[in-house]
């Protein structure tokens, strides 16, 4: 059986994640990989649970692919545990990867076969009974919606969007209970990444989906968790509102009106000593300026600033609303920490 | 077995359907064509009296095309994949990587075999086409010369090929897997021999080098196969060494993946 591991082990991982009272079928606990005197990954811990679609981001060469690597049995971690549904996938890879669906990076795939032969050579290797192979490959082409424009198509014909959705495809066969995709939407245009997204989000509460991509607000859509990863270590992990709450304290507001910057100022400061106000010098031929205000998540000026204002400058306020920072702020303030943290015990 | 078997049809489909399959068959059997028309032709010298049969010229210099075909049919089955990404797709299926190294060796040692069977034709062809040929069957169609032939190139072949995959397992460049290949090739076909040639100046345990380089000897067994003695020990030679590559290529691509 799996240890006792969780995320605690790591920064930013002490956030509860509702879908994880049930066991994980993902889990890698303290895993290391060191490829000569490199370290790629250490003391890499992370959990998911059944049907959650948890995104996995990190700079290049975070060790992303590693950790992915070691999960789906194609590389053994020097030490630490992986196990995918319970399974040890280092002491038994072939059961292990029978609960599983894997994309590599690049998504390599025979150009010479056709799709439909592609697919039933993969259902076959992945145990899936003879009598089974066809409608298991037809209800695989049928969710990636191949069956009409590619089923007879050789591979090496295809667009980047399709060979991406036959790699889903394939990862869908044999009814794994875990997906790992590594950056499937890497190279495709809006409307292909609109397509796969549409795909992956299908798939939650059914399987448990680990995804890494470069595409931040990709991860912010499709995922119920995001696990960041930086310089081989789980930096930050939960869902993105708590990870907000944990990485930007700090509540920002767009505001639009004809007010100056000086005023706002001199409104806001003596009610709240650590508010910023940012905005565009020029004001527009009605004389509004837009602004942003940020103010930390716990004063109480946050609740009730629109009333606070409209109080303040009435009939000059035309825009409000508050802008709570993306992913891509996130993934930014919880890297920079981890080199930040780095940099101090260097020294 | 199961999943030897679907790896196998895998393989053996795309041979089938790959172009590069069709032009080494070309190559092949175009220069296995020539080598036995050059056969006959030098038999049919006058000048030349009581030298060996067509077929034995023939066998005689099975390595040119083995040294042709079997880095072609070998040199992509791991270093191509590898390179491609596509071995680290296959063994994030439930496969084992000494299955997956049987289905591709079974796969190129089949196609090489049914490429020698065909090459069979050749003296087929000449013993039923050439005019009065079929009055001399012993010079043109020698039977046990011709099965102690193909014998020979059955069994040697099978190292060969494990070779080649053994080179392939080796690299991910398919041009460095080939010449890899040609180098062992070369040093199996000539290990025998030089060694013989450098035994009298070693001074040391001259007749156990001596025996060990006469059992290398590629060209000795070929020579008694060809009288239609077909020696078992030749056999184990090359039955052990398939084995050895196999392993030694099954290792390696476990960790190449």
């Amino acid at each position: 059986m799996p240890a006792s591991a969780s995320t605690s082990a790591s920064p930013g991982a002490g956030v509860t994640v509702p879908g994880l009272d049930a066991p994980p079928v993902i889990e890698a606990v303290n895993l290391c990989k060191t490829y000569g005197g490199v370290t790629a990954i250490e003391n890499l811990s992370l959990r998911v649970g059944r049907g959650e679609i948890v995104g996995f981001l990190g700079p290049n060469g975070a060790g992303k692919s590693t950790t992915m690597r070691i999960l789906s049995g194609l590389m053994p971690a020097t030490s630490g545990a992986a196990f995918i549904s319970g399974i040890p996938v280092a002491w038994k890879p072939e059961s292990a990867k029978m609960h599983l669906g894997y994309m590599p990076e690049n998504n390599p795939l025979p150009e010479d076969l056709r799709v439909v032969e592609y697919l039933r050579w993969r259902a076959k290797l992945k145990g899936v009974p003879w009598r089974r192979v066809n409608a298991e490959v037809d209800g695989a082409m049928e969710r990636c919606d191949l069956v009409r424009k590619t089923r007879g198509r050789l591979v090496g014909t295809l667009s980047k969007g399709f060979r991406q959705r036959v790699g889903i495809a394939d990862a869908l066969l044999g009814g794994p209970d875990v997906i790992i995709l590594d950056e499937p939407t890497i190279g495709l245009d809006p409307h292909q990444i609109l397509s796969i997204r549409r795909l992956i989000k299908n798939l939650g509460g059914r399987v448990a989906v680990l995804i890494s991509s470069h595409i931040l607000p990709e991860i912010e859509q499709m995922c119920d968790r995001v696990i960041i990863v930086n310089q081989g270590r789980v930096v930050a992990s939960g869902t993105t509102a708590a990870l907000r709450a944990e990485f930007i304290p700090r509540a920002k507001f767009t505001l639009a009106a004809a007010v100056t910057g000086a005023a706002l100022e001199a409104l806001l400061l003596p009610r709240e000593p650590a508010a910023s106000v940012e905005g565009t010098g020029r004001p527009g031929p009605d004389g509004v300026r837009r602004f942003t205000i940020g103010l930390p998540s716990c004063s109480a000026l946050a609740d009730g600033l629109l009333a606070f204002l409209w109080g303040a400058f009435p009939g000059k306020i035309l825009e409000f609303h508050a802008t709570p920072p993306d992913l891509e702020e996130i993934f930014i303030e919880a890297t920079h920490r981890c080199w930040e943290d780095e940099t101090k015990s260097r020294k | 077995m199961r999943t030897f078997r679907v790896l196998l049809a895998h393989e053996l489909h795309l041979l089938a359907i790959t172009a590069s399959t069709y032009i080494a068959a070309a190559v092949f059997l175009g220069l296995t064509g020539f080598l036995y028309w050059f056969s006959l032709h030098q038999a049919t010298d006058p000048s030349v009296n009581g030298g060996p049969t067509p077929v034995q010229s023939w066998f005689g210099v099975f390595w040119v095309p083995a040294l042709v075909i079997i880095p072609q049919i070998t040199m992509r089955a791991f270093a191509g994949e590898s390179r491609s990404g596509m071995l680290g797709a296959l063994f994030s299926t439930p496969v084992r990587p000494f299955q997956v190294v049987c289905a591709k060796f079974v796969a190129a040692y089949f196609f090489h075999m049914l490429l020698w069977v065909l090459a069979l034709l050749f003296p087929l062809m000449a013993y039923w086409l050439l005019p009065g040929a079929q009055h001399s069957a012993d010079g043109l169609l020698p039977l046990p010369t011709l099965l102690g032939g193909f014998v020979f190139v059955a069994t040697s072949g099978s190292l060969y090929v494990a070779t080649g995959l053994l080179a392939s397992s080796l690299t991910r460049s398919t041009l460095v897997a080939a010449l890899l290949c040609i180098c062992a090739l070369l040093l199996l076909l000539t290990a025998g021999s030089l060694l013989q040639q450098i035994n009298p100046g070693l001074h040391v345990a001259t007749d156990y080098v001596a025996a060990r380089a006469s059992y290398l000897d590629t060209f000795r067994h070929l020579d008694l196969f060809l009288r239609g003695i077909v020696d078992t020990r030749p056999l184990f030679l090359f039955g052990s060494g398939t084995m050895l590559a196999l392993g030694l290529a099954t290792l390696f691509v476990k960790n190449k993946a």
